[in-house]
């Protein structure tokens, strides 16, 4: 679903390197959890995985298809798979929740009668019903990160990134957020969340990615924030990650089934 | 679906960034008009052009008791050597190339002058002695007065050939002069036209800057997101560009037909057919300044 290879990226003016020697394979219907300090590299990888920012060597896979390789004119058609929720939501202020969701697909061409089918089923996804025409200044942060839910989900997407969702969010807010997020998880996408949020990264146990400085310290199945039993592994240089607790499943094991060790069955 | 959405996003970009979108209609309709003005200028030195040479003519002076020009010396030409001059133009190898000749004798050349010049200070100090006799010659090829200079310029008791165009060509110098001014004006105008488009589009492609990202961000294509900013430009221009072609034709309509014609009647000037021609190239060029101006603004400013 996801492969990075070798990733380094490195912006201009810096000479320290964002990420650095990245590798690691995303699975389909995975619940990652990207975590590590700010200025780690978490954004950065969510750029590069959305094709924002190309790579200063190594190789992207996403989806089956080599970012390098994608024309910029086929960019679009591209992120088209994709959905994002940011931080602050961006939505626009002077759309009704109904046209903020319904813009996304306004402006891949859908007809109308696709959206007007759509967006509603959208907006009961993430418990918006009956507010399509409220505009984003008259709901509160929870509710407004829902209508950003809605936008990245849509038009149904494979793959859903998330950089820092609940950022803004008070406990409460982010559990509904986050049992959202595990729901359109269980519905098959694939989420890749960037958090700072020990509770819900605990709570929550999936696979954990831990960045420090550019490079994965730790890539956990099941896992905390902290690292807790799991010593801190050196990522190889140029080699999948591999994972060094014992009697742990690896990802980088015979894809096929991996089993978690709450004992659900992943693809 | 996609068409209104677009018209729509254009109609809020110009009524959001008014201010700039009137600055770019004024900017282009004054370098278009310059256009526009230098193209008629131009139309109208052709037409100047071919109605003066049509009618410009070769002299062949010939000597006088007074010239000490060219082959004279003091001697008025005989009456024989004007014979052969007159043999030689009805020659085989000339008369092709000409149309008419007509010989002016001293007294018809004081005739003449004494007419062109009635009034001033030369009129008086003039006698038949001092002007020449002359054949006056209209060529089919009024570019063709070499051959006439190359023939009879070195007979004897010939002072001179003349080519009456040749006093013709300051006046084109003139007019050329004061047209290359008006592209000259008209480039720089255009130039900061075209800066003036990008800038304006850029602020407005900022102005929306959330509407872009988001754009992006869910895939909406490249041209789906530039085509209402260029757009956008191009309404700006044309609305300038009307604008010049309404003045232009003013011009004519006005100061060329109705007052330059009546003050000067034997001239022809260009007239509104002449400016309806130039028109649709200014709408041309407007649109065309401001779609490449437009495309390019935008084109940078999403690729980061």
């Amino acid at each position: 679903m996801i492969r990075f290879d070798d990733v380094t990226k490195v912006y201009r003016g810096n000479a320290r390197p964002a990420l650095n020697g990245v590798s690691l394979e995303i699975l389909s219907g995975e619940f990652v959890f990207l975590v590590g300090a700010s200025g780690s590299g978490k954004s950065t990888f969510l750029r590069l995985v959305l094709k924002e920012e190309r790579p200063s060597s190594g190789q992207i896979h996403v989806l089956g298809q080599d970012l390098g390789r994608i024309s910029s004119r086929k960019v679009p058609y591209f992120r088209r798979n994709l959905g994002v929720v940011f931080q602050d939501f961006r939505l626009l202020p002077n759309k009704t929740v109904f046209d903020n969701v319904a813009f996304t697909l306004q402006v891949i061409g859908k007809s109308k009668g696709f959206i007007h089918e759509t967006v509603p089923d959208a907006l009961q996804t993430v418990g918006l019903d009956g507010k399509a025409q409220r505009f984003p200044h008259e709901l509160s942060g929870g509710e407004q990160q829902r209508v950003a839910i809605a936008r990245a989900v849509v038009n149904k997407p494979a793959i859903m990134l998330a950089d820092e969702p609940t950022g803004n969010l008070d406990p409460s807010t982010s559990a509904g957020i986050m049992s959202l997020l595990e729901r359109i998880n269980a519905n098959g996408t694939t989420v890749i969340m960037a958090t700072h949020d020990a509770g819900i990264v605990d709570r929550l146990q999936r696979r954990v990615i831990e960045v420090v400085g550019g490079r994965i310290v730790r890539d956990e199945r099941g896992g905390g924030y902290q690292t807790q039993a799991t010593p801190v592994v050196q990522q190889g240089f140029g080699r999948p990650a591999t994972v060094a607790a014992p009697g742990m499943p690896t990802h980088s094991a015979p894809s096929g089934t991996v089993s978690a060790p709450n004992g659900e069955a992943r693809r | 679906m996609r068409v209104g959405l677009v018209l729509g996003e254009v109609a809020q970009g110009l009524r959001r960034n008014l201010s700039m979108v009137v600055s770019v209609v004024l900017v282009t309709f004054i370098s278009l008009t310059f256009v526009g003005a230098a193209i008629l200028l131009q139309m109208q030195i052709t037409q100047m052009k071919s109605y003066w040479f049509d009618r410009a003519q070769v002299a062949v002076y010939f000597c006088t008791e007074l010239s000490t020009v060219g082959a004279c010396s003091q001697q008025a030409a005989t009456d024989e050597q004007i014979a052969q001059v007159e043999a030689q133009l009805e020659s085989s190898t000339l008369a092709p190339f000409i149309q008419e000749v007509t010989f002016e004798t001293q007294e018809e050349a004081y005739a003449n002058f004494q007419e062109q010049f009635a009034g001033t200070a030369a009129a008086d100090l003039a006698s038949p002695e001092f002007l020449p006799p002359a054949f006056w010659i209209s060529l089919v090829d009024p570019s063709q007065s070499d051959v006439i200079q190359d023939a009879v310029g070195g007979f004897a008791g010939v002072e001179s050939v003349q080519d009456q165009r040749a006093y013709l060509d300051p006046i084109f110098d003139i007019l050329n002069a004061s047209s290359l001014t008006a592209i000259g004006i008209a480039a720089l105008m255009l130039v900061a036209a075209a800066l003036l488009i990008a800038t304006t589009i850029r602020l407005s492609a900022f102005s929306r800057r959330r509407e872009i990202g988001i754009m992006r961000l869910v895939g909406a294509s490249n041209r789906f997101i530039q085509t209402p900013f260029i757009i956008e430009g191009v309404v700006a221009a044309l609305i300038g560009s009307v604008l010049a072609g309404a003045a232009v034709v003013a011009l004519v309509q006005f100061f060329v037909q109705g007052y330059l014609s009546t003050t000067l009647p034997l001239t022809s000037f260009v007239g509104l057919s002449d400016a309806l021609i130039v028109v649709p190239i200014l709408l041309l060029a407007g649109a065309v300044l401001a779609a490449v101006s437009a495309n390019v603004a935008i084109t940078r400013y999403l690729r980061v």
